[in-house]
């Protein structure tokens, strides 16, 4: 059983959700991801890092409430546990001085990103980040950023913060702000991370994805998380999640990532008001 | 008075077939006391009993067996569990036409006597019985083994290593322990409640269970040697292959061991009670010819599909799977498509899988495994209609471990290389053996290694200097 230790929605929709682990504190890093089960009967839903503290023994991560398991997690408070917090899992992101490297953080996106952002200015790189959303009351954790990168850019749909409009707008804001990355790394859902991968690819500046396909066991046990990488086949959880997101194959990977929708929607639907929160 | 041989076996009571494929429960219902004294009376109690040159754990067969004719069922599973830590188990998945009902004299002229079954009789015995039977734990050595895998030979290890007194910490990936035991193998071929109660059985002794760790992730081999003694590694054959044909990543194509985790270790027959998904199509095809590919393909039927095929490249003749459970597939109305080899797979404009295309095969010149190879007849294309398939073509061991543990050496299929006889690794400290030595086996010889294993690291720790 693993302690919860804060679980506190931070924008709506987005909660933060810290969880007392020390064996995985002690050997997590930026780029991992962790594997949770709210209860007995719950599934097994993967999670990326956003933080952690080697001395407390806690791991934080971003999750959005989206179907039945993260609604689960979503009623969790301090004190409650839960049966399984597995990790740290996946390849971490590869840290090193690139020189130029831009942060694209979007939903949960924005909290994976952090450390990595963090972890890149330590190896000496010139980071920016540009945090995306729908709207200026989504972004958070802006703070934090301020403290690991040269710049901060926002970036909203309804133009509440910054920017106006889309991650299509990227090229543009990059002459803008007078950037040349050399490196691009994007966190956050998937529409996102294809759609930054599209427009960088005309640029030639490598992007780096991470992927969140559909995990079970998450240590390449089941296959279900495979995806094609440049003609490839490849485990998301044990290959990745990190990849290159001019190699993947997208039209793929968003068909495989609907196989449960149908069944998604049963616990929702059979839940009534009062277990959503 | 000479006996009378009877080459008869007693036939174990089973629910019938149109009855099981409706439920989970298990198929093979066990011998009663009666039809346990009888079969257990054919078997002539031989002076050099053959019998027991089949079993890898050379069980005292006519031992065990002559105990159930005098009804000392006590004594029966004391003479089993001195060899053989899961009887309940082994007596249910053996494949006991190649190792001990095959060599037992009986089988020459009739039917060999039924050992598994009786087997599994005196441990469901014991089970009913209330009172296991625990032998006595040696006095702590202060000696402490990690053992990665809570398979059937990670088990063994630590029942072994246990009872010579020695600290034992089982670290186990998934949330459950039993390995294949547990997400692989079916509720209805091995009720997970039997294996539960071995795993309850090696923690009273003693041996710690420490669930959701990933070794080589969570801490390393090198990192666990900074507090244990020895390490043992058990983590199994848990890679799956897929064919490598186009088609693959289709929404509907499945491992078999995401099709059976989902069921098995998630409980997703039991969705949407419990959480994990898992669909229900209609018509299934399933891959290969091993008990993987039944315990698929007898899923499918139990989860409502109209039809289920297994497409195999070889004859009947060559199936790998247990017999017992290859017929128990065709009386639950499991179509075989013999010399078969799929080579597309082919989808809808929404990326779900519709239909498969196949080549019909002959058998020509035996390969290296002594089996005739399967050829490809020119011309044979065909189509089949499915809307999900399951991939049971092999697995292979995780290269997690391997990857981050320097020196450790490995074999060209990514299995760890170890000793045949003692598990010894190219690491010192550093034992190996199960599936992940031998790629994907079967539990009595993951079992076996496991007790050869525990023998050289008992040697090891004892000589070791403090
Ligand atoms: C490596 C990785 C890291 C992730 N990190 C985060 C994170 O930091 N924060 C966060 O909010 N989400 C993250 N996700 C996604 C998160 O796991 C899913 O949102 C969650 O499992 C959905 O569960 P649900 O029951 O609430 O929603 P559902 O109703 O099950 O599904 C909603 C959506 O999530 C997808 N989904 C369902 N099950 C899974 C699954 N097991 N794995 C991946 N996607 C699934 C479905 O395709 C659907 O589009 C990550 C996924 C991966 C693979
Ligand atoms: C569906 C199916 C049906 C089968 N039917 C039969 C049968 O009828 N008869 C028979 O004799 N055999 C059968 N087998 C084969 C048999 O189950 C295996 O040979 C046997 O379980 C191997 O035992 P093991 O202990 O080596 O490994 P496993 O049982 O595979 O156990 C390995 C364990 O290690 C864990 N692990 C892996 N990596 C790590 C890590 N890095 N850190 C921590 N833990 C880790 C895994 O999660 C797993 O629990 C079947 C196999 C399958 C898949
Ligand atoms: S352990 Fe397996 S091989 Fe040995 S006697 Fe029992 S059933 Fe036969
Ligand atoms: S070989 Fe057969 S008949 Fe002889 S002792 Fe063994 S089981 Fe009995
Ligand atoms: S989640 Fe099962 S192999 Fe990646």
């Amino acid at each position: 059983m693993y302690a919860v230790v804060e679980r506190q929605m931070i924008v709506p929709n987005l909660h933060e959700f810290t969880v007392e682990a020390p064996e995985v504190a002690e050997s997590v890093q930026a780029g991992n991801f962790v594997i949770v089960r709210p209860d007995e009967m719950g599934e097994r839903m993967p999670l990326s890092v956003a933080d952690w503290d080697p001395e407390a023994g806690t791991v934080t991560s971003i999750f959005m409430q989206v179907g039945g398991s993260t609604a689960k997690l979503a009623r969790l408070k301090p004190g409650d546990t839960i049966p399984t917090y597995v990790g740290p899992l996946g390849k971490e992101t590869k840290i090193e001085n690139f020189g130029t490297v831009l942060c694209v953080g979007g939903c949960y996106g924005i909290g994976s990103l952090y450390p990595i952002a963090r972890a890149l200015k330590a190896a000496g790189n010139t980071v920016h980040t540009l945090l995306e959303a729908r709207s200026s009351f989504l972004l958070y954790w802006q703070d934090r950023f301020e403290k690991v990168s040269d710049s901060v850019i926002e970036l909203t749909r309804d133009g509440t913060a910054g920017y106006k409009g889309h991650i299509s707008r990227l090229g543009e804001i990059l002459t803008l702000e007078k950037i040349k990355p050399d490196l691009i790394i994007v966190n956050g859902c998937t529409f996102l991370m294809m759609k930054a991968s599209k427009v960088t690819e005309p640029m030639a500046v490598k992007t780096i994805v991470n992927m969140n396909p559909i995990m079970i066991d998450g240590t390449g046990m089941c296959g279900v998380c495979r995806l094609t990488v440049d003609g490839n086949v490849k485990f998301a959880c044990v290959d990745g999640p990190d990849f290159d997101g001019h190699e993947i194959d997208w039209e793929e990977f968003l068909k495989r990532r609907q196989t449960y929708n149908p069944e998604e929607v049963h616990p929702l639907r059979k839940s009534g008001c009062v277990s959503h929160f | 008075m000479v006996k009378k041989i009877d080459y008869n076996r007693r036939p174990m009571p089973k629910q019938e077939p149109f009855e099981r494929i409706k439920n989970f429960d298990e198929v093979a219902l066990g011998y009663t006391e009666q039809l346990a004294v009888e079969e257990a009376s054919r078997c002539l109690g031989c002076k050099k009993p053959l019998c027991m040159d089949g079993c890898p754990v050379a069980i005292d067969i006519p031992g065990f067996v002559s105990a159930i004719v005098e009804r000392d069922f006590a004594a029966g599973i004391r003479k089993i569990k001195a060899t053989n830590a899961l009887p309940a188990v082994c007596g249910r998945v053996c494949p006991q036409e190649e190792q001990c009902e095959k060599t037992c004299v009986l089988g020459k002229k009739g039917e060999p006597v039924a050992i598994g079954r009786l087997e599994r009789f005196l441990a469901d015995w014991e089970a009913s019985s209330g009172t296991i039977e625990r032998p006595d734990v040696a006095a702590p050595t202060g000696k402490k083994v990690a053992i990665v895998g809570s398979g059937p030979a990670g088990v063994t290890v630590a029942n072994d290593l246990a009872l010579l007194g020695h600290e034992i910490t089982i670290f186990e990936a998934l949330h459950d322990a039993g390995g294949v035991l547990t997400y692989g193998i079916p509720e209805f071929r091995l009720p997970k409640a039997i294996v539960r109660r071995e795993v309850e059985y090696v923690k009273s002794l003693g041996v710690k269970l420490h669930l959701d760790h990933v070794v080589g992730k969570t801490k390393t081999i090198d990192k666990l040697m900074e507090t244990f003694d020895a390490v043992f590694v058990a983590a199994g054959a848990g890679l799956p292959w897929f064919l490598e044909i186009p088609g693959e990543n289709l929404n509907g194509v499945y491992s078999a061991n995401e099709y059976l985790t989902r069921c098995n270790l998630m409980k997703g027959f039991r969705f949407p009670e419990y959480d994990t998904p898992i669909k229900r199509p209609s018509r299934v095809v399933v891959f290969g010819g091993g008990n993987v590919a039944m315990d698929s393909a007898r899923t499918a039927l139990r989860l409502g599909a109209d039809e289920v095929h297994i497409v195999y490249r070889r004859s009947r003749q060559e199936l790998p799977a247990r017999l017992e459970e290859v017929e128990n597939a065709e009386e639950e109305g499991v179509i075989f498509d013999f010399l078969t080899l799929p080579v597309q797979l082919i989808g809808n404009e929404h990326g779900w899988l519709t239909d498969l295309e196949c080549l019909r095969m002959e058998l020509g010149e035996p390969d290296d495994s002594g089996r005739r190879r399967p050829v490809p007849i020119k011309g044979s294309e065909f189509k089949m209609k499915a809307d999900a398939a399951v991939c049971s073509i092999g697995n292979s061991p995780n290269p997690l471990i391997p990857m981050t543990t320097p020196g450790l050496e490995v074999g060209r299929k990514g299995n760890i290389v170890a000793d045949e006889e003692t598990g010894k690794t190219s690491r010192e400290g550093v034992w190996a053996g199960g599936d992940v030595v031998t790629g994907a086996a079967t539990v009595i010889s993951a079992m076996g290694a496991g007790r050869k294993a525990a023998k050289s690291i008992h040697e090891y720790l004892v000589n070791q200097k403090t």
